[in-house]
C-alpha cells in the first residue's frame, strides 16, 4: 500500500484557488521532491496536509497509510504519523524546548497505544538525537525557538523529526536560509532518518539540497499541480534552464 | 431656588451603617472606627461615576450586606483544617476563620529572635503603639472601602521584625469562610520590617463556593531602610464571594520590597495596591497572575506614588480571561518633583480565552520630574493561531497546547516569586485551574 496518496486534490485560501487537482502518491522508503517556482503551491501543499485552519480542501483526497487525512485534526495526523517541518519554525515565548519536546513525544506515543517515556529515557533519548544534530544543551534550556538562528531553528525541526519517528516526513523548504555547513547538518540528520517503512517529500526551490538528500523522485509542481515527474537528474535540468519552462505549462 | 440634596442610601449602604455602629467598642481605635464610620455613612459605596472605580461600580454589584460573621465555632474550626492552601510551602501559619484567631491552627511555638506576631485585638489591648500605627492613615485618605474596614477594626494580626532580624521561614496569614451562611468578614494586618531586617509573607484566602458571602482585607506595610520583604497573595475566594482587599505600602531608602498576586477566586475582586515611596534608592516588585472564567469580575488598581529621587518600581500583571469574565487593570506612577532618577515600567498583558470576556487597561503617568524613565504597556489578545498549529503539528491535543501557552503567558509573572517552594506552589494551582478548564 502506498504511505501517502494524493489524488486530485484541491485547496484554496480565502477565495483563491491554489492546489488545483494534485496528484502524488509515495511508497515507504522513498524519498520525492518537489520543486517549482515560487506561489506555484508548494507550501500550501505542505499546510493541506498538515491541516492548518486557514486552507480549504474544496476537492479530492489525501491518505496516509489508506486512512483519510484530512478527516483528521492536525495533532492526529501528527500522531499518525505525519510530520512537517516548518519553513518558518514558529517561537514560543515561556515555553522550555525540553518542555514542548516532552510533551509532544508523550502526547503521540500515547495516542499509538505506547508508554510514556520516563524522565531518564527522554532525556538520554533527547541527548542522544541533539548530538547527531550539533544541538548543544543549553539549546535546549531555552524556550521553543526564541533567540534561535536560522540555522539552529531549521536542526531543531530535525531533532523533533527525530524524536517522534514520524512514517512520513514533508520537509517544507528546509534549506532556506542556510548555509552550507548548516544545509550539511540538517541533510545528515535526514539521511540517518531514511528507512524502508519512512517516507520523505522533500519541498524545494532550489537543486542545491537535493545534493546531499539525494531524492528517487522529483517532480515539478507549477500553478498547483504536478507537471513533470521524472528521477533525480530531472533537479540538474531545472537548476542549468531554471522554471521558465513550466509557469504556463499547467 | 433651593434645591435640598438628599443623598439616597442603598439597603447595603444602610446595613453596613447599623451593623458596624452596633459593634462593641474597641476602646483604643473607637474615635479612628467612628470618624471611618462617620465617612463611610456619607461616601456610601463606590460607584461608576467615582474615577477610580468607574470599572467595578461596586454600588451596583453589591446588594446587600451579609450579617458580620460571629467566629469560629467547632465546626467552623474542624471545616477549616480541611482546607489546604500552600500547606507544603514550611510556612509558620496564623489562621483566621470566618475574621477570628483560632490558635490551634496557628503556630506561634518558638518565635525566631526579632520577630513579634501578635492578634490585633491582643495588640490593641496591651500596647498603644498599634493604635498610634492604625490612626496614621486618616480613613479619608483612601476610598470608602477602606473607612469601611477601619470603621470595622477589631480584629487581625501584628507582624513584627526587629532591626536586623533575616526570617528566613515564611509566615502564611491564613483567611478561611466557612459554612453555608453568607457573612461579612473584616480583617487588618500591620507589617512592619526593621532596618536591614527581613522576611516573607503569604496571605491567603479561601472560603466555600455557592455561599455570597463578602471578604475585606487590609494588609498595610511599612519597610523601614535597607529592608527587604516578599509578599506572595493568594485569592481563591469561593465562586459567589465578593473579596475587597488593599495593599497599603510604604518602604524606606534602599529597601527591597517584592509582592506578588494570585487572583482565581470570587464573583467580584478588587485589589487596590497604594503604594509609596518613603525613602529614596527603594525598589519595589509589584506583580499578580489573575485567572478567570464563568462570569468573574476582577479588578487591580495600584497607585505607585515615587516622592523621592533614585527609587526603582516594575509592575507586571498577567490576565487571563475566559468565558464571560471581565478583567480590569488600572495602573498609575506618579513621580514627584523631588523623584528625579526614579525608573518605572508598568506592564499589563491579558490573554483573551472567550469570545465576550472583557479587559479594561487604563495606565497611566503623572511626571513632574525630568530626568525620569518611565514606561508603561498594555496587550489585549487571543491565543495565536500559528502557535497553535505548531503545538498541535506535533502531535500536541488542543487542549494541552491552549494549556501549555497558556501557562508561559501567566509563568512569566509567577516566575518572579523568589521563594522557590512558593513559587511551586503557586504554579501548581493555576496549573489546577488550568487543568479544570474546558475546551471549547
Amino acid at each position: 500500500m502506498a504511505l501517502l496518496e494524493v489524488k486530485d486534490l484541491h485547496a484554496r485560501v480565502e477565495e483563491k484557488e491554489i492546489l488545483r487537482g494534485l496528484n502524488l502518491t509515495i511508497n515507504p522508503g522513498e524519498v520525492h521532491a518537489i520543486m517549482g517556482p515560487n506561489g506555484s503551491g508548494k507550501s500550501t501543499l505542505s499546510y493541506v496536509l498538515a491541516g492548518k485552519d486557514d486552507y480549504e480542501v474544496t476537492g479530492g483526497s489525501a491518505t496516509l497509510e489508506g486512512e483519510d487525512l484530512l478527516e483528521l485534526e492536525p495533532d492526529e495526523r501528527a500522531a499518525k504519523g505525519l510530520f512537517l517541518a516548518f519553513q518558518y519554525p514558529i517561537e514560543i515565548p515561556g515555553v522550555a524546548s525540553m518542555t514542548f519536546l516532552r510533551t509532544a513525544v508523550n502526547a503521540v506515543r500515547k495516542k499509538r497505544g505506547e508508554e510514556e517515556l520516563s524522565t531518564p529515557d527522554f532525556l538520554r533519548l533527547v541527548r542522544e538525537k541533539a548530538k547527531e544534530l550539533s544541538i548543544n544543551q543549553d539549546m535546549l534550556k531555552r524556550p521553543v525557538n526564541v533567540g534561535f538562528s536560522g540555522g539552529e531553528k531549521k536542526r531543531n525541526e530535525i531533532l523533533q523529526m527525530a524524536m517522534l519517528e514520524p512514517k512520513m516526513c514533508v520537509l517544507d523548504e528546509t534549506d532556506s536560509g542556510l548555509d552550507i555547513d548548516a544545509l550539511k547538518i540538517v541533510a545528515d540528520g535526514v539521511n540517518r532518518l531514511r528507512a524502508k517503512n519512512r517516507g520523505f517529500l522533500v519541498i524545494t526551490h532550489y537543486q542545491r539540497l537535493l545534493d546531499h538528500i539525494v531524492p528517487d523522485v522529483v517532480h515539478v509542481m507549477a500553478k498547483g499541480r504536478i507537471v513533470r515527474t521524472g528521477g533525480p537528474e530531472l533537479a540538474h535540468e531545472l537548476e542549468a534552464k531554471g522554471y521558465a519552462g513550466y509557469e504556463n505549462a499547467a | 431656588m433651593n434645591a435640598e440634596v438628599k443623598i439616597m442610601r442603598t439597603a447595603a449602604e444602610m446595613a453596613y451603617t447599623d451593623a458596624l455602629s452596633a459593634l462593641p467598642a474597641n476602646e483604643p481605635v473607637r474615635a479612628l472606627r467612628e470618624k471611618a464610620l462617620r465617612l463611610f455613612t456619607e461616601k456610601g459605596l463606590p460607584h461608576r461615576r467615582v474615577e477610580e472605580w468607574k470599572y467595578t461600580d461596586l454600588r451596583a454589584l453589591i446588594r446587600e450586606m451579609p450579617p458580620l460573621a460571629r467566629g469560629a465555632d467547632k465546626a467552623a474550626i474542624a471545616e477549616a483544617k480541611k482546607s489546604a492552601v500552600l500547606a507544603k510551602i514550611g510556612a509558620r501559619e496564623i489562621t483566621f476563620v470566618n475574621g477570628a484567631f483560632v490558635a490551634e491552627l496557628s503556630d506561634l511555638e518558638a518565635i525566631e529572635k526579632g520577630l513579634s506576631i501578635r492578634t490585633l485585638g491582643d495588640a490593641l489591648k496591651r500596647s498603644a503603639d498599634v493604635a498610634a500605627l492604625l490612626a496614621k492613615i486618616n480613613p479619608n485618605k483612601y476610598d470608602a472601602v477602606f473607612a469601611l474596614n477601619t470603621a470595622a477594626l477589631n480584629e487581625g494580626v501584628v507582624i513584627e521584625v526587629a532591626p536586623g532580624a533575616q526570617i528566613a521561614k515564611p509566615i502564611h496569614i491564613r483567611h478561611v469562610v466557612t459554612g453555608t451562611a453568607p457573612v461579612s468578614v473584616f480583617g487588618r494586618a500591620l507589617v512592619t520590617v526593621g532596618t536591614k531586617a527581613q522576611a516573607t509573607i503569604v496571605q491567603s484566602h479561601t472560603g466555600p463556593d455557592a455561599v455570597a458571602y463578602q471578604t475585606n482585607t487590609v494588609l498595610q506595610l511599612s519597610l523601614a531602610d535597607d529592608a527587604e520583604l516578599d509578599i506572595v497573595r493568594v485569592q481563591a475566594e469561593g465562586d459567589k464571594a465578593i473579596h475587597l482587599s488593599m495593599m497599603i505600602g510604604a518602604i524606606g531608602e534602599e529597601s527591597r520590597f517584592r509582592s506578588f498576586a494570585l487572583t482565581t477566586g470570587a464573583a467580584v475582586s478588587r485589589h487596590t495596591v497604594p503604594f509609596a515611596y518613603a525613602g529614596k534608592d527603594a525598589r519595589a516588585l509589584i506583580a499578580g497572575a489573575t485567572l478567570l472564567r464563568g462570569k468573574q469580575h476582577a479588578d487591580v488598581t495600584l497607585e505607585v506614588d515615587h516622592a523621592l529621587p533614585g527609587g526603582e518600581s516594575r509592575e507586571l500583571f498577567k490576565t487571563v480571561l475566559d468565558d464571560e469574565t471581565r478583567g480590569v487593570f488600572q495602573g498609575l506612577i506618579i513621580v514627584r518633583p523631588d523623584a528625579q532618577k526614579t525608573d518605572g515600567r508598568m506592564m499589563s498583558a491579558s490573554l483573551l480565552l472567550g469570545e465576550n470576556a472583557e479587559m479594561d487597561n487604563k495606565p497611566e503617568l503623572e511626571i513632574f520630574a525630568d530626568d525620569v524613565q518611565c514606561a508603561h504597556g498594555a496587550t489585549t489578545g487571543a491565543l495565536d493561531d500559528d502557535l497553535m498549529f505548531y503545538l498541535r503539528a506535533r502531535g500536541i491535543p488542543k487542549k494541552e497546547a491552549e494549556s501549555l501557552l497558556i501557562q508561559s503567558f501567566f509563568g512569566e509573572a509567577i516566575e518572579t516569586i523568589q521563594n522557590e517552594k512558593i513559587q511551586e506552589s503557586v504554579m501548581a494551582r493555576a496549573a489546577k485551574w488550568l487543568g479544570e478548564r474546558s475546551v471549547k
